[in-house]
């Protein structure tokens, strides 16, 4: 039986699209679901939502020819000023100043908000003729065998493919139906997302402080604006959450301190609580886990998309090169270069990111002071802080080709 | 596909076996499933090269007519064929070819699946525009016989990939104690030390069957990863030339 298509993407979010792009410069033909409409998704207003996109990340951008288009609204992150926080009092004096002057690289990467890349990603998608967009549509159920892999969708129709990815999250449907476990660890926090305008320039800097009840995150917005990602326990961030905007701002004033003027609230408010989601196997028969699907890790430092991007570039390298080979590129052998070359780097932040919360959201007076003396450790030593600075860009690791700014 | 029908049900059971076995990654053939993805990489990258084509196109050896030399369970003919090749697989060995030709049905590919020798065809006056000959020239009584064999089999302009065994301290250590010995990957014996041929001597070889030697390689296989890679400096063991017919 003729298939409707090579490879069936589930899940129209961000890696998704991504990923059908790459895949069909590849020469790959790729049809993309999503359970709701793509209206849905394309909104004009800012709505608070923005990312962080390291370098590498851009590279992957640029090469699937999306980056152009975003340049004008996205907001270099020059530097980065990573400090040990107490509340009331704002950063420790112990801090470490990631310079961007410092890496021949240029900026460690910039921030793009949600509407301007949903909007290119929905345009850059419809235009592609090897990808097909199908949304409102709903995996009921998905069947794989030596042949092939048969997707039903909610109204009762089948699409055949070759391949099935899954890029449908943390509760990823299509891991379920493959019958792939996932283990939870829930960390009994959460993050507040909320966006600022402010009177006072950002100067392009990102801030990382932490305090004993989580991290906060500052990232710089074109203009007069940032993003934060705001960590609190369970209970002290539902209750904020419930707050109203001046009560909300009021709490967060003692943390956020006042070196950006007075700040106002703009676009909505977000709480998610953190975990840790991995899945026991990235791939089964005929099918791939990719992004949180794979790996939901701990959001700090915006980590999660550029993992997921690097799951998408590596994928569609291991895919590109077997089919230029003449491999059946379907074969589990083929499937278990991305999954080996994946895990690895994904255990390693997740467990990076794992440490490094639990050591700084404590109070302890001697951990504290080893944080400090650590901080300031890597501040002084060039070459310890360029590696630092060149892992947060994105340009760390066993990068793929898409990564390095080298084509498919 | 020619002379299939004649085999009966217990044969087919057991070329099903057999054919289950050249192509589980995990089984007896995997030494030459991990190296294949680095030789079909080379092998693609010189075809491409050599006669203009596209990689990243649909099928982008149509046209081409390739000869795989010792093809085994086909694991070099099934990529030609899909890349868009007409391909004929040769093997020595009778009982690979019912084996070969099961597996190709079964990915939906045409080969032609023979029981011959090159000299055989070449006899025949059979050309191609490619010859396959990997792992295979390490084996043979008169190399330089059997390559001029290869060198007739080919079209004016058309092009060999032939891959062999260094002969030096480290190859005996690695491809006869290595692999044969500690892991055996290999059945003790496969190989004899004193067949392998030196990167040098394989290009004069090459030059006295009339070919023009174009390019060497070594295949490297690298501990940390646990994997094989293209390695332009490092012929020590295992490693791969290009030569091409002038036309």
């Amino acid at each position: 039986m003729e298939n409707h298509t090579d490879i069936a993407i589930v899940g129209g979010g961000l890696n998704g699209p991504i990923l059908g792009l790459a895949l069909a410069s590849a020469g790959f033909s790729v049809t993309i679901l999503d359970a709701l409409p793509v209206e849905a998704q394309a909104q004009p207003d800012f709505d608070g939502r923005s990312y962080a996109i390291a370098l590498g990340s851009q590279n992957l951008l640029r090469a699937v020819e999306l980056w152009d288009g975003l340049a004008a609204d996205a907001q270099p992150i020059n530097d980065i000023v990573v400090a040990d926080g107490r509340a009331g009092l704002g950063a420790s004096p112990h801090h470490v100043h990631f310079d961007h002057r410092e890496m021949e690289e240029g900026p460690f990467g910039a921030m793009i908000e949600d509407r301007h890349l949903r909007a290119a990603l929905i345009a850059a998608v419809a235009d592609n003729p090897r990808i097909t967009m199908r949304a409102p549509a709903r995996v009921v159920a998905q069947e794989t065998g030596a042949q092939g892999a048969v997707l039903t969708l909610q109204d009762g129709e089948e699409l055949r493919c070759k391949l099935i990815v899954g890029c449908d999250g943390r509760r990823s449907g299509t891991a379920q139906r493959a019958g792939i476990r996932r283990m939870e660890t829930d960390y009994g926090q959460t993050s507040l997302v909320c966006a600022l305008e402010h009177d006072l320039p950002h100067d392009g800097i990102a801030h990382q402080m932490f305090f004993a009840e989580g991290p906060l995150a500052i990232l710089p917005l074109r203009g007069n604006r940032v993003s934060i990602v705001w960590t609190e326990s369970r209970d002290r961030a539902e209750a904020i959450q419930a707050m109203g905007d001046a009560e909300y701002l009021a709490a967060l004033a003692p943390r956020f301190g006042d070196f950006l003027g007075e700040i106002r609230l703009t676009g909505a408010r977000y709480a998610y609580p953190l975990g840790l989601s991995l899945a026991e196997h990235w791939t089964a028969r005929r099918v791939v886990l990719v992004g949180d699907a794979a790996h939901g890790i701990h959001p700090l430092a915006g980590q999660g998309l550029n993992l997921g991007l690097r799951d998408v570039a590596a994928l569609a390298e291991v895919l590109a090169d077997s089919k230029r080979r003449g491999e059946d590129w379907t074969r589990g052998p083929v499937l278990q270069r991305y999954a080996q070359w994946r895990r690895f780097d994904t255990a390693g932040l997740a467990l990076a990111t794992d440490g490094l919360n639990r050591l700084f959201s404590n109070d302890n007076p001697l951990l504290r002071g080893l944080r400090d003396l650590g901080l300031g450790a890597v501040n002084a030593a060039g070459p310890v802080r360029r590696t630092f600075m060149r892992e947060a860009a994105g340009l760390g690791g066993d990068l793929p080709r898409l990564m390095r700014g080298r084509p498919l | 596909m020619p002379a299939q029908t004649s085999v009966n049900d217990g044969e087919i059971a057991k070329f099903q076996a057999m054919a289950d076995e050249w192509w589980d990654e995990e089984g007896k053939f995997k030494p030459l499933h991990m190296l294949n993805p680095t030789r079909l990489d080379y092998i693609t990258r010189q075809i491409a090269a050599e006669f203009g084509r596209d990689l990243t196109a649909e099928l982008p050896f149509a046209g081409l007519r390739i000869l795989d030399i010792g093809c085994g369970g086909g694991l070099l003919s099934e990529p030609m064929a899909r890349l868009g090749a007409t391909v004929v697989g040769a093997d020595a060995a009778e009982r690979n070819l019912p084996v070969a030709r099961l597996h190709a049905e079964q990915s939906g590919l045409t080969i032609d699946y023979r029981h011959t020798t090159a000299e055989a065809m070449a006899a025949d006056g059979e050309q191609f525009d490619a010859v396959l000959n990997m792992e295979v020239v390490e084996h043979v009584e008169d190399p330089a016989s059997f390559l001029t064999t290869c060198h007739d089999l080919l079209k004016p302009g058309g092009l060999m990939v032939c891959s062999t065994l260094n002969r030096n301290p480290k190859s005996f250590l690695f491809a006869i104690i290595g692999a044969e010995h500690i892991m055996r990957w290999l059945p003790v014996g496969t190989h004899e030390h004193s067949k392998f041929i030196t990167p040098d001597e394989l290009f004069e070889l090459l030059r006295g069957a009339g070919m023009d030697p174009v390019d060497r390689t070594g295949f490297k296989f690298n501990f940390a990863r646990w994997d094989w890679s293209l390695d332009a400096r490092d012929l020590g063991v295992n490693y791969v030339t290009a030569s091409v017919k002038p036309a």
